[in-house]
């Protein structure tokens, strides 16, 4: 396609104004219009998405709820999926293929337990995220409101499933003889963080899957990868034994491990501090700030894009 | 909101402003000749892929990736070329009317007057945020027809506040409830007609600056009929411009007073309603 020049190169003699003779740029000028559908500033667009809070917030609710109102048991299956989850795989990982390498049956199972919610948060989030826009075309090309609130809204249904499952999770440390303590207050900037990160995350593959709907298909794949080298079912310190210190290092940097370490060492008393790599907590500020920031720039940038079919 | 103006922009063209009201109405027309709707040469192009020749096969899609580089038509994304070339003015207190066969581009226009559809070439200025009478896509059929009305309103961008005065109107509009308390029930268990007299009535509770209507009328029964071409009505009072699809000439003809015809998405013909109607009705063989 060949672009003709506009703003001014194109006479529109076609139209009957009685600004006569001022091309169609000039005339909106004159009369205060702006171009519609045009990308805000950044500025602009962060104030404007700070006026669909509520929407954001009642969406994420709406998807939440509309999702098991079908069933008959209706919401039980908030806190009972995760539960079933948990129990398929300390099945597989835990009885199995004994991957507790040596951990005590205290320790492992609510380990597992909590790395599965965790990753599995940050997992639907990215899933959800790419489909946040090309799924909902619908609703892109029909109502007005910054784009950013859809995997926004969809991260924030991902983190309401989580604190569904954090009942799960709770009385299986509890179960396992991890009582409540001051540790335990922890969860919440944890919580925040990976919550900040994932957002970044969504936002990110939300314009990727907008471009490219493809990417849906790939994502799992790539997730079930990143699983398998985050340390969901195994500790990394402890298959890793015996290898260098980089490498094990390196898979303790990853944003999933690190949140899922935190969890743990904040949840379960028989997890202490020798399991995390050293200023974990600078690391997960600066995944979470770092993909937040980046995340919601990238998207941005491509706004007025967004509902092209 | 939009800033109600014209005034404050008179420096930039000092000599043609000559009030704080703007323009002063030139001889042919007794309404405010202040635009808010520029088109200027607008194209409209969608994109869809692997639509190329009968063969949706793996091999076609394989080829697709490996050509990425190369043309798109060589890709096999066949373009639709919906608007070409589309101009126009509107002005402060019409009533338009877009008429023309199905697939002209009549809907594709409404959304990129909205902004809601990205153009291919040429551009739209607008005054103020036009919006589309239509909420459906928020809408969920798995939650009660009360929590979408609190949905559909946030995701037309109204407040809580403005939401909760206009609760109880939206409802006793919609007569949801006069069959008994449906409101509370999941909209999936809505018949056809109550969940499209709901759904306008969501949609027909927000004041718009600029309204575009798809083709809104034709839903429910003969009464709920009638209330919504009221609604609408009112809706063009407070409305600085109006914008309607419709295939029935009647109800063009009651409620606008310019229509633009589209072709093949070229404008074909922009006048006052009864000269381009007649041409229309020429045309389609009435």
């Amino acid at each position: 396609m060949s672009h003709t020049t506009h703003d001014g190169g194109v006479a529109v003699s076609a139209i009957p104004s009685p600004d006569e003779g001022l091309t169609a740029a000039q005339l909106a000028a004159t009369h205060g219009l702006a171009v519609s559908g045009a990308r805000p500033s950044l500025a602009e667009y962060i104030r404007q998405l700070w006026g669909r809070r509520h929407f954001i917030l009642a969406f994420s609710q709406a998807k939440l709820t509309a999702q098991y109102s079908q069933a008959k048991l209706g919401q039980l299956w908030q806190v009972a999926t995760p539960l079933l989850n948990a129990g398929v795989y300390y099945f597989i990982f835990g009885v199995i293929l004994h991957a507790s390498r040596g951990m005590s049956q205290d320790v492992y199972i609510p380990f597992l337990v909590t790395g599965v919610f965790v990753f599995t948060f940050t997992q639907s989030s990215v899933m959800t995220g790419v489909r946040a826009i090309s799924g909902n075309l619908g609703l892109v090309r029909a109502l007005h409101f910054p784009r950013a609130s859809l995997p926004i809204s969809f991260s924030l249904q991902q983190l309401q499933q989580l604190l569904f499952s954090m009942i799960v999770m709770f009385v299986v440390a509890i179960g396992f003889g991890s009582y409540p303590g001051p540790a335990w207050l922890l969860i919440v900037p944890v919580l925040l963080l990976q919550f900040l990160f994932n957002t970044g995350l969504a936002l990110i593959v939300a314009r990727m899957g907008a471009k490219t709907p493809d990417l849906a298909q790939l994502m799992p794949f790539v997730l079930r990868t990143w699983m398998y080298t985050s340390g969901v079912m195994f500790s990394i310190n402890k298959m890793m034994e015996g290898r260098s210190e980089l490498a094990v290092r390196l898979l303790q940097v990853n944003p999933a491990a690190v949140y899922m370490d935190l969890m743990r060492y904040a949840l379960i008393d028989g997890y202490g501090a020798a399991n995390l790599p050293p200023h974990v907590w600078a690391i997960a500020l600066f995944w979470a700030v770092a993909v937040f920031a980046g995340g919601f720039v990238y998207f941005w940038k491509a706004e007025e894009r967004y509902g092209r079919g | 909101m939009a800033e109600q103006n014209a005034g404050h922009d008179a420096g930039q063209n000092a000599g043609r402003i000559t009030g704080p009201d703007g323009e002063p109405a030139p001889a042919q027309g007794a309404v405010d000749r202040r635009p808010t709707v520029i088109a200027d040469n607008l194209h409209i192009v969608y994109r869809v892929n692997g639509a190329r020749t009968g063969k949706g096969s793996a091999t076609a899609a394989l080829s697709r990736i490996v050509k990425r580089g190369s043309d798109e038509a060589a890709r096999g994304v066949r373009k639709v070329h919906a608007v070409r070339g589309v101009s126009f003015v509107a002005y402060r207190g019409e009533a338009i009317g877009l008429i023309g066969s199905n697939g002209s581009g009549k809907s594709t226009l409404l959304r990129a007057i909205a902004g809601l559809l990205p153009a291919e070439r040429g551009k739209v200025y607008t005054d103020g945020q036009p919006s589309l009478l239509g909420v459906n896509a928020a809408l969920m059929n798995d939650l009660t027809g009360e929590r979408n009305v609190i949905l559909g309103g946030l995701a037309m961008g109204m407040s809580r506040e403005q939401i909760k005065e206009r609760y109880q109107e939206i409802v006793d509009f919609s007569g949801i409830n006069e069959k008994g308390d449906f409101i509370t029930l999941p909209m999936r268990t809505y018949s056809s007609g109550m969940a499209a007299r709901l759904r306008f009535s969501i949609a027909a509770a927000k004041d718009h600056d600029v309204l575009m209507i798809d083709e809104a009328l034709a839903t429910g029964d003969r009464t709920f009929q009638r209330r919504s071409e009221e609604r609408i009505r009112e809706l063009r009072k407070e409305a600085g411009t109006v914008f309607l699809v419709s295939h029935n000439n009647k109800s063009i003809r009651d409620t606008c007073n310019r229509v633009l015809w589209l072709e093949r998405g070229e404008l074909r013909m922009d006048g006052p309603t009864e000269e381009v109607l007649k041409e229309y009705e020429k045309f389609t063989g009435k």
